[in-house]
């Protein structure tokens, strides 16, 4: 069996409001548009990834937050209406959507060996979280191709952001080794915003773009900081910067989900490709792509 | 009417008492606790049960369920293993949408949900299922807000109580919360469970122990200290203890009952009793601000300082001074209604009848105008709610007229200004006739140049006593 890879990995941000601006036929609310910037971003995404070939798309989400471990989506199917608790009226949807529980699986037992606290979830009756959805529709629409499904561990809450970086490098590393070993080829998908302070208060037409805006300057320096580590190649900055950068920006890298990507790509010291930047109800919001079938030891 | 909260009831939030009791001598326990107080709550006569869970975050403002009868299967996120959750409640719409409409009135961003397969947070599945499993009780469940201060849940719960006076409920409050909210970041087996450390053990005895001599508000003036010492961080905090102590008038001399207190996968569980009986043993201190009216960040989506709400813009930061209402014959003076701007008095008593002096929509004790005023402390015109101030000025007659002992359905005559006919009457009107309109008395309304304060309307009443 030949070597599985990671072909590319992505920051690929959650926002409900995103899919709410699409319109499409699984979700029930419609807009007049909206947050173009970051939609447009997302075109860019998967117009590059429909050029790399890949099987599966490895995700992980701070929307199914888990106090106890690491979850994985444990069945081959499922299926239901996702309706957001916090924007009802934006996201209603419809999914219908397939995990690769092999895959799943086997970085379980890997992170299970490497001292891991993990479990999968095999419950039918289970909910699949909205930022999942969201993120797997913005990159996937059709939700042609497989899905593994990881939950966010909140161990910064409990513990520190040094704690949650240590368990999600680890994560990362036997996520790398797990899809290398399956012969795979994998897309990377950390479904997470940068600087994470909300708006309070929505206005009457939530696509009503003359009221977005970033929530704070010092939100907006934050971001910027991370993105021109990002497009210069200094993934380990991002690392090195990310107690102060999840504390300052109240960013939700706090899930893990960055340190788990930035690990899956063995810490990139080549350049992300920023596709959009844009901020929702406050929030910043970057979708990056790090092309890594394109650079040679990239996670091979 | 006279609403009044009849029961507070704190419950842990975990699904083990639900679907796995017999796993843990402590769960069984949780459960036995539940039952008793599900035969309390039914021995109260209570006709609603309010539900603020810590399981269900909102960001924008507080978002309180509508949804008549919510029907969906849940499954925990953590505890998926234990079995899934098949869950049909008997929700109050209509006063989930008069407590929303009262939080407006009172300056809270808030919003009702009722949306199919709305997913309920599993506190409040939880709650709801073991205290009210026959759905006799129609409840309400509201969110948690992840960024309300003291000062946001203080005035959520009076908005609620607004209600429950307004229609006269018997209402149960029940706060949907652990005690320590550590658990275990391992799997363990259920006979290893305990609370997660002895520190965490202590603190939660101690918080048991104050709630036992029914000093909620003390809790509750402890709750940051709590939540720093004993709580995940970025959890919800322990917040609902300012929510239910306001619910219960900031007292703390309730009389309490500590029903089960057990670890629930190393967190802190308790079912806690509170009953509104004084026990003659403490008293109100309450040490922070007793907030009526919420005027935090509000409009943070504009980016155009001149239409950012500040304080000054709600309450009034220039006008005619207030007055003491004279004392003389025949006066009737309110400490319920706002001061007048001028040597009057609120109403005067001649013979049978009642006559009141212009009543506006001002709050009495805050002078803040429900909906805002209509410009600015430069003069300027700023945007306002005719529909809150119209309700204000209903609720401030109500408060005149029970004073001289008289009530709504004893008024004779209204005459009505308003300083925009155009804008404006649609909106009165529309508050008329949900209010006043139903009482029959005769209407004139007039269309005026302006009042002495930054309102919009203002109302003259004739009522028999």
């Amino acid at each position: 069996m030949a070597k599985g890879s990671i072909v590319a990995g992505c920051i690929a941000p959650h926002p409900p409001h995103l899919v709410y601006a699409e319109n499409p036929p699984q979700n029930e609310p419609t807009s007049e548009g909206g947050w173009e910037q970051l939609r447009w971003g997302y075109e860019r995404l998967r117009e590059s990834l429909s050029k790399v070939d890949h099987d599966v798309l490895v995700l992980l989400s701070p929307h199914w937050q888990t106090y106890v471990g690491t979850h994985f989506l444990g069945l081959s199917h499922f299926e239901g209406l996702s309706v957001d608790p916090v924007f009802p009226n934006l996201f209603r949807y419809e999914y219908n959507l397939n995990i690769d529980v092999e895959l799943s699986q086997a970085i379980h037992d890997k992170a299970s060996n490497s001292g891991l606290a993990v479990k999968m979830m095999k419950n039918p009756d289970f909910r699949v979280d909205y930022g999942t959805i969201t993120t797997g529709h913005m990159v996937n629409p059709a939700f042609d191709k497989p899905l593994v499904v990881i939950s966010s561990n909140r161990s910064t809450d409990y513990y520190s952001v040094e704690v949650m970086q240590e368990m999600m490098m680890e994560l990362g590393r036997v996520t790398r080794e797990a899809i290398e070993e399956s012969g795979k080829k994998a897309v990377i998908l950390a479904s997470n915003s940068l600087s994470h302070r909300h708006f309070t208060t929505e206005t009457d037409v939530p696509e009503d773009m003359s009221k977005e805006h970033i929530a704070s300057h010092a939100m907006h320096l934050w971001d910027m900081r991370i993105i021109d580590y990002i497009r210069t190649g200094q993934a380990q900055r991002i690392l090195d910067e990310m107690p102060e950068f999840t504390e300052q920006a109240i960013a939700e890298s706090d899930g893990g989900g960055l340190t788990w990507l930035l690990s899956t790509l063995s810490v990139p010291d080549y350049p992300g490709i920023l596709h959009g930047y844009g901020t929702i109800i406050g929030t910043g919001n970057a979708v990056v792509e790090w092309p890594c079938h394109s650079h040679e030891g990239g996670s091979q | 009417m006279n609403g009044s909260i009849v029961g507070s009831y704190v419950v842990p939030v975990h699904p083990h008492p639900l679907l796995v009791p017999e796993k843990n001598e402590g769960w069984g326990r949780i459960r036995a606790a539940f039952d008793e107080a599900r035969n309390a709550i039914k021995e109260s006569g209570a006709d609603l049960l309010i539900i603020y869970s810590t399981t269900w975050p909102s960001i924008i403002g507080h978002q309180i369920q509508a949804d008549p009868n919510p029907q969906w299967t849940l499954v925990d996120h953590d505890f998926h293993d234990l079995g899934s959750m098949d869950y049909s409640f008997n929700i109050d719409a209509e006063f989930a949408e008069a407590w929303n409409e009262a939080n407006h009135n009172r300056g809270l961003q808030s919003r009702t949900v009722a949306y199919h397969g709305f997913p309920i947070d599993v506190g409040s599945v939880v709650a709801l299922k073991l205290l009210n499993p026959d759905n006799a009780i129609p409840a309400v469940i509201v969110s948690s807000n992840v960024y309300a201060n003291r000062s946001e849940t203080t005035v959520l719960a009076k908005a609620c109580l607004d209600v429950i006076q307004k229609t006269g409920r018997k209402a149960v409050a029940v706060t949907a919360m652990s005690m320590s909210n550590r658990m275990f970041t391992e799997f363990i087996e259920p006979s290893e469970d305990r609370i997660h450390s002895l520190k965490d053990d202590e603190w939660n005895r101690k918080v048991l122990e104050f709630l036992e001599e029914g000093r909620l508000e003390d809790v509750a003036q402890l709750s940051r200290t709590i939540h720093q010492q004993i709580r995940v961080q970025k959890v919800v905090t322990f917040k609902p203890m300012w929510w239910l102590s306001a619910m219960n008038g900031n007292r703390n001399n309730l009389t309490g009952r500590i029903l089960a207190y057990e670890a629930l996968h190393g967190a802190g569980g308790a079912v806690v009793q509170l009953d509104p009986t004084s026990t003659g043993m403490g008293d109100k201190e309450y040490d922070e601000d007793d907030v009526e009216y919420y005027k935090g960040e509000r409009n943070v989506l504009s980016a155009d300082e001149d239409a950012t709400v500040s304080e000054e813009s709600i309450t009034p930061s220039t006008g005619p001074a207030l007055w003491e209402p004279p004392e003389g014959k025949g006066a009737v003076n309110s400490k319920a209604a706002p001061k007048p701007v001028g040597m009057y008095p609120h109403a005067r008593q001649v013979g049978d009848l009642l006559y009141l002096s212009g009543v506006g929509p001002r709050q009495p004790g805050t002078n803040t105008i429900p909906g805002g005023p209509i410009r600015d402390g430069e003069g300027n015109p700023v945007e306002y709610d005719i529909k809150a101030q119209t309700r204000a000025v209903v609720e401030n007659i109500a408060r005149i007229l029970e004073e001289a002992g008289s009530s709504m359905d004893k008024i004779v005559d209204v005459t009505s200004f308003l300083v925009d006919m155009d804008r404006d009457f649609a909106g009165y009107n529309e508050v008329w006739a949900e209010t006043l309109g139903h009482y029959g008395p005769t209407r004139t309304t007039l269309a005026i140049r302006a009042l002495p304060t930054p309102i919009a309307v203002e109302m003259k009443v004739i009522a028999k006593i």
